[in-house]
């Protein structure tokens, strides 16, 4: 093999990179970005980040001493692959011969249909999208937040400390319930309300008020909250259209094996863009997680090395964290599926918890709220189960 | 200088205990049983290593990723870039000892901060 195309510039094309080069690999590396950043880290811009106490050098994900042999490719968006060419299509016009591809061009937030070009408006997932989140922060004002989920909460919380009025909109009748479960997606959504954040749950967003400006959302009950700011938490969506008629199999992202392999042979998937076979879970997965996109290329680079020969290990469980209102929230394994969630720990109403979730009297699922320690040991027993 | 850190008899394998001075050590006890002292903050974030997961003669920060080589201090993976400061164990009469280094300590930004304000 004598060049490697990593086609993702973040954590999980950075992380491919280097496991390239840890794994013996010498041949020619490039790594094509469509922004125009070196590899940053995302969970700081919803927090530190947009609190003003990181600043963007802070955000670096390559040590000053770094030397991985990487051809960088930035402002480069990937526009198709063509597999008898091998060769990955770029929006200038060139084209990238390539060995060996690893996909990782992550997702992108989703908006709010009908909100383009109304200032005052945000999604949250680039540096850029941050700066211009910031910015606005500071002016101060009344935010609404559309979405209850991670990036939507973490937001209302760092707002909040910032002094902005804060409404929270959950079509959901309980936000996080979808990794969480009801129970526990209950308590750690109380954060809001326990600051003063007003969550308004079970009631969808009809649209957006104002002009060239937002000026207010408009609830489906026809209830209508002024905002000067209005941040859209929906989710994310795999980028990967420009694997349509790639022969990449595509199913919510990147179809992949349990070892990152795609349907095309020298041709691997990481990150957030990648639907990998989970063996525990017996189905695919499309695991949206910092963690996965750290650990994952190690296995999906051994993968393309070896030509497929090799038997992937069984990864740990998926794990992520958040920090909100000053609390650590950490989360391992799968919620769904479980008939029962213990708190083992502390008491939901101080938000200090320590609950595991089972199915058949097995545990499955581990969440802790500044639990870091127990966290850790049962997050161990979750792997070793 | 020397600090005693806990009684060997008091500290299982497989399991850390902390010196709360500032800024915080830790003492490992591996499960192969070597002892190893490095410090205990993440060099990331404010978290405990102690409170980490511990395999071989490595730990894993409880909060992210990053894992810290006991033997060496270095770092392995983001979101942490910089080592952590290892210092020397000594065992005596089935005491524990850390004698402390004295290299600068490379603290996540919100503790470095906190430090270079002096003591509360």
């Amino acid at each position: 093999m004598r060049t490697v195309a990593v086609v993702g510039a973040s954590l999980a094309g950075l992380s491919a990179a280097r496991s390239l080069r840890k794994q013996g690999y010498d041949g020619r590396l490039v790594v094509v970005g469509d922004e125009l950043h070196r590899p940053y880290d995302r969970p700081p811009l919803s927090k530190e980040f947009l609190a003003g106490t990181l600043g963007e050098a802070d955000l670096a994900l390559e040590t000053d001493d770094e030397e991985l042999g990487v051809e960088w490719l930035l402002g480069a968006r990937a526009t198709g692959l063509d597999r008898t060419e091998r060769a990955v299509r770029l929006a200038d016009g060139r084209a990238l011969r390539a060995d060996g591809i690893v996909i990782a061009t992550g997702a992108a937030a989703r908006g709010l249909p009908g909100s383009e070009g109304l200032a005052g408006v945000h999604t949250l997932r680039t540096l850029d999208d941050a700066r211009a989140l910031r910015d606005e922060l500071a002016a101060g004002g009344r935010l609404v937040v559309i979405g209850g989920g991670f990036i939507g909460a973490e937001v209302a919380s760092t707002a909040y400390a910032l002094g902005l009025d804060v409404t929270v909109v959950e079509v959901a009748s309980t936000p996080l319930a979808g990794p969480l479960g009801e129970t526990m997606g209950a308590v750690v959504s109380g954060l809001h309300t326990d600051h003063g954040v007003r969550l308004l749950c079970g009631v969808g967003v009809k649209g957006l008020g104002g002009e060239r400006k937002v000026d207010a959302v408009l609830l489906e009950d026809g209830r209508s909250l002024p905002a000067d700011i209005v941040v859209v938490g929906v989710g994310a969506r795999p980028c990967v259209e420009w694997l349509e008629g790639s022969g990449v199999a595509l199913d919510n992202g990147v179809k992949c094996g349990a070892d990152g392999r795609t349907s095309l042979a020298g041709v691997v998937a990481v990150g957030d863009c990648a639907n990998w076979y989970d063996p525990r879970a017996g189905a695919h997965r499309r695991v949206e997680h910092w963690t996965g996109a750290l650990e994952r290329p190690a296995a999906a680079v051994a993968t393309l090395l070896a030509g497929g020969a090799v038997e992937p290990g069984t990864p740990r469980p998926p794990y992520f964290w958040s920090d909100q209102y000053g609390v650590r929230i950490q989360f391992a394994g799968h919620a769904a599926g479980a008939d029962s969630v213990t708190v083992e720990q502390g008491a939901v109403d101080d938000r200090d918890v320590l609950a595991v979730y089972r199915r058949a009297g097995q545990p499955v699922a581990v969440l802790g709220m500044n639990q870091p320690r127990l966290f850790t040991r049962w997050r161990k027993q979750l792997a070793t189960a | 200088m020397m600090i005693p850190a806990c009684r060997l008899a008091d500290l299982p394998r497989g399991e850390a205990t902390r010196l709360d001075i500032d800024p915080p050590v830790s003492v490992f006890h591996t499960d192969e049983g070597e002892l190893f002292a490095i410090d205990d903050t993440c060099t990331h974030q404010d978290a405990s290593l102690a409170d980490g997961w511990l395999e071989g003669c490595e730990v894993e920060c409880p909060l992210h990723a990053s894992k810290f080589d006991l033997r060496t201090g270095a770092v392995d993976a983001p979101p942490a870039k910089l080592p952590v400061r290892t210092h020397e164990v000594a065992v005596e009469d089935g005491m524990i000892y850390v004698r402390l280094s004295t290299d600068a300590p490379n603290l996540p930004p919100c503790v470095a901060a906190r430090l270079a304000g002096g003591p509360a």
